[in-house]
């Protein structure tokens, strides 16, 4: 479907749930502007106290790899466990690793 | 102040909040985007939030038993106090935003001082609670006010068309009457007149930003602080009080 101009522009948004931990990604919407996204994403996303910070970034600002070169960027990486952090006790005290 | 006045001014707060949610309201399921449609029905929750909270308040505060939902539900048009503004109805988006506009601005000034007071401390808690919804409500009209004002050729001239349309029933949000005076005195409620010049000057500033003009028109309409109130209001009031006074103990 042809998006026409007149619509307002797509916004990926990002919140995060407690100090302590990274922004997570949990949708996107439409807005005119980055204050009306931010304030939108309030309404849409965090109306449930989901959050304390929310970042929002235009759509088509995001370069994504692609699942064609899914092979060469990661399968390389399953035969070396040694790089794996499966190796290490944490203590119970580490939350949110 | 007697408790007549104290129960009367507690009414307004009440019934401002509670027919603008209600209005509002009706937007659910309509609104131009998903996104607005949910900031209104979210802003419409706010307002029945701080309705609830005072509608309380003034049962107890009148002592005659009647609770929330007995005065929200089972009273008349005659006997409800809120302002003309708040029960004309939404028009386009953009009557919508300009009537939210002038409202959240007014109820800022209104629970900035509320939360101050000491007269009535079940109020400051309210209000203090309140003011942090209210200023997220006034951040968001205002900013549809700028963005709709300095849009587009149409969106300037619709917004503009809102602001002329909605501009004589603000002036009843400043109205001086007794209970305003007897509030006044307490010092529960700002000073109607120097309310009124605060608030011009916002939304001047507001509207200038917007590119839009203030109109110059001084005549203002009232009633609705003595319960004379627009068609419009028996409408509002025969939707939302229907199913309790149909089967007044439905319980959810």
């Amino acid at each position: 479907m042809n998006q026409s101009s007149s619509d307002w522009p797509l916004w990926e948004v990002f919140v995060r749930s407690r100090q302590g931990l990274s922004h997570k990604h949990v949708g996107s919407l439409h807005a005119a502007d980055a204050g009306m996204a931010i304030s939108n994403a309030r309404d849409v996303y965090t109306r449930r106290q989901e959050g304390v910070s929310i970042w929002v970034l235009p759509a088509d600002a995001i370069s994504a790899s692609s699942p064609v070169d899914k092979d060469i960027l990661f399968d390389p990486a399953n035969d070396k466990v040694y790089r794996h952090a499966s190796f290490y006790d944490l203590p119970d005290e580490v939350k949110n690793m | 102040m007697t408790k007549d006045e104290h129960f009367e001014w507690l009414l307004w707060l009440a019934d401002d909040a509670l027919i603008l949610a209600q209005r509002l309201s009706e937007w659910c399921g309509h609104a131009p985007v998903l996104e607005e449609d949910i900031a209104l029905s979210n802003i419409a929750l706010d307002l029945i939030g701080q309705s609830r909270a005072f509608y309380a308040h003034a049962g107890q505060l009148e002592g005659l038993g009647r609770d929330e939902d007995q005065l929200a539900f089972f009273r008349t048009d005659r006997d409800f106090r809120n302002l003309l503004l708040v029960e004309q109805p939404n028009g386009d988006f953009g009557d919508t935003i300009a009537r939210q506009f002038f409202f959240d601005q007014f109820a800022l000034l209104r629970f900035t001082h509320l939360a101050q007071q000491s007269f009535d401390t079940e109020v400051a808690a309210i209000a203090t609670k309140a003011l942090k919804e209210v200023r997220y409500h006034a951040a968001h009209s205002a900013e549809w006010m700028i963005r709709l004002g300095d849009g587009t050729e149409e969106s300037h001239q619709r917004i503009q068309d809102s602001v002329n349309r909605l501009w004589e029933y603000t002036g009843e949000c400043f109205e001086s009457n007794s209970f305003q005076t007897a509030a006044e005195k307490a010092n529960v409620l700002p000073h109607a007149e120097s309310a009124h010049q605060e608030w011009m000057a916002t939304i001047t500033n507001i509207l200038s930003q917007a590119t839009l003009t203030v109109p110059n028109s001084t005549w203002m309409q009232k009633g609705g602080r003595q319960g004379r109130h627009s068609e419009h209001l028996s409408y509002i009031l025969a939707e939302m009080q229907v199913l309790p006074r149909t089967y007044p103990d439905a319980q959810w």
